[in-house]
């Protein structure tokens, strides 16, 4: 297996030794990991963050292999260990912590307090909003980088990322609900997953505007 | 007058409840940020909106 200091030269290569000595620095939460958090989790793996928190209750179902980040042999496991693995295989000097427990207001201090930035990649909207108030609520100064409508077919030119408050940034379209029928469709979410894990590399990078 | 989502709203004198409630949004699904500063859900029925207030209203949409 390629080495670290190999590994980690070819990273600097690429994205010059300053800004990836603050790629490594990092401690990054993906706070759901299906077909939004999956793809920010190996984008940022990619890029050589140093630490990744992932967090998920749930297990690998044959109707999420159309846009998420897992093989077939791994329906049945739980998001985060199936997640972890295929990180290690991508970037195995990603440091991954893994947990199998569901987000709630009661435990997202003790939870993320631990992390800088926060990715809010639930799938349903009450979720993704207790989770971003949450955030904003009880952990001061970190930075929630969320999203909202990427469903459908509808053109992928749709989606943005937009910087709401001082602390929040919101990528997507804004308006396409799952909840109205129109399916998912990998290509579509993982735009929106690009979007959200660029504007968390750029924070990390020292760049707060989208 | 005050500013939501940066357009001009005539809603001053209303809680963030009651603006949300006349705008159509559910409540479990948003998050409001008044002045840069989030807004608790517990306190959206005591958080009256003031003339000059920038309100922020981010409605999530499901799917991910």
């Amino acid at each position: 297996m390629i080495d670290r200091e190999t590994f980690h030269a070819a990273l600097e290569a690429r994205h010059g030794a300053g800004r990836q000595s603050k790629f490594d620095a990092a401690r990054v939460a993906v706070c759901g990991l299906g077909g939004l958090g999956s793809n920010v989790a190996i984008a940022l793996a990619r890029a050589g963050v140093g630490r990744l928190h992932l967090v998920d209750f749930d297990r690998v179902e044959a109707s999420n292999l159309n846009r998420q980040q897992y093989a077939a042999a791994q329906v049945g496991l739980t998001k985060a260990e199936a997640l972890k693995a295929n990180i290690a295989a991508v970037n195995p000097y990603c440091e991954v912590v893994a947990e199998a427990v569901r987000v709630t207001p009661d435990n997202i201090e003790a939870l993320l307090g631990g992390d800088d930035i926060v990715c809010e990649a639930f799938d349903r909207a009450e979720e993704k909003a207790m989770l971003v108030s949450g955030v904003l609520e009880r952990l001061p100064g970190k930075a929630v980088v969320a999203a909202s409508g990427m469903a459908g077919l509808e053109s992928a030119n749709s989606i943005t990322t937009r910087r709401v408050s001082k602390r929040l940034y919101v990528c997507g379209d804004g308006t396409a609900d799952v909840d109205d029928g129109k399916g998912l469709y990998g290509a579509r979410v993982a735009v929106c997953a690009a979007h959200q894990a660029t504007m968390i590399l750029r924070l990390i990078a020292g760049e707060e505007e989208p | 007058m005050l500013k939501v989502n940066g357009e001009d709203a005539d809603v001053a004198g209303q809680t963030v409840a009651d603006y949300l409630s006349s705008a159509g949004f559910n409540p479990a699904r948003v998050v409001v940020e008044l002045n840069e500063s989030i807004v608790p859900k517990a306190r959206y029925a005591e958080t009256v909106l003031r003339d000059g207030d920038r309100v922020e209203v981010v409605c999530f949409m499901g799917g991910g």
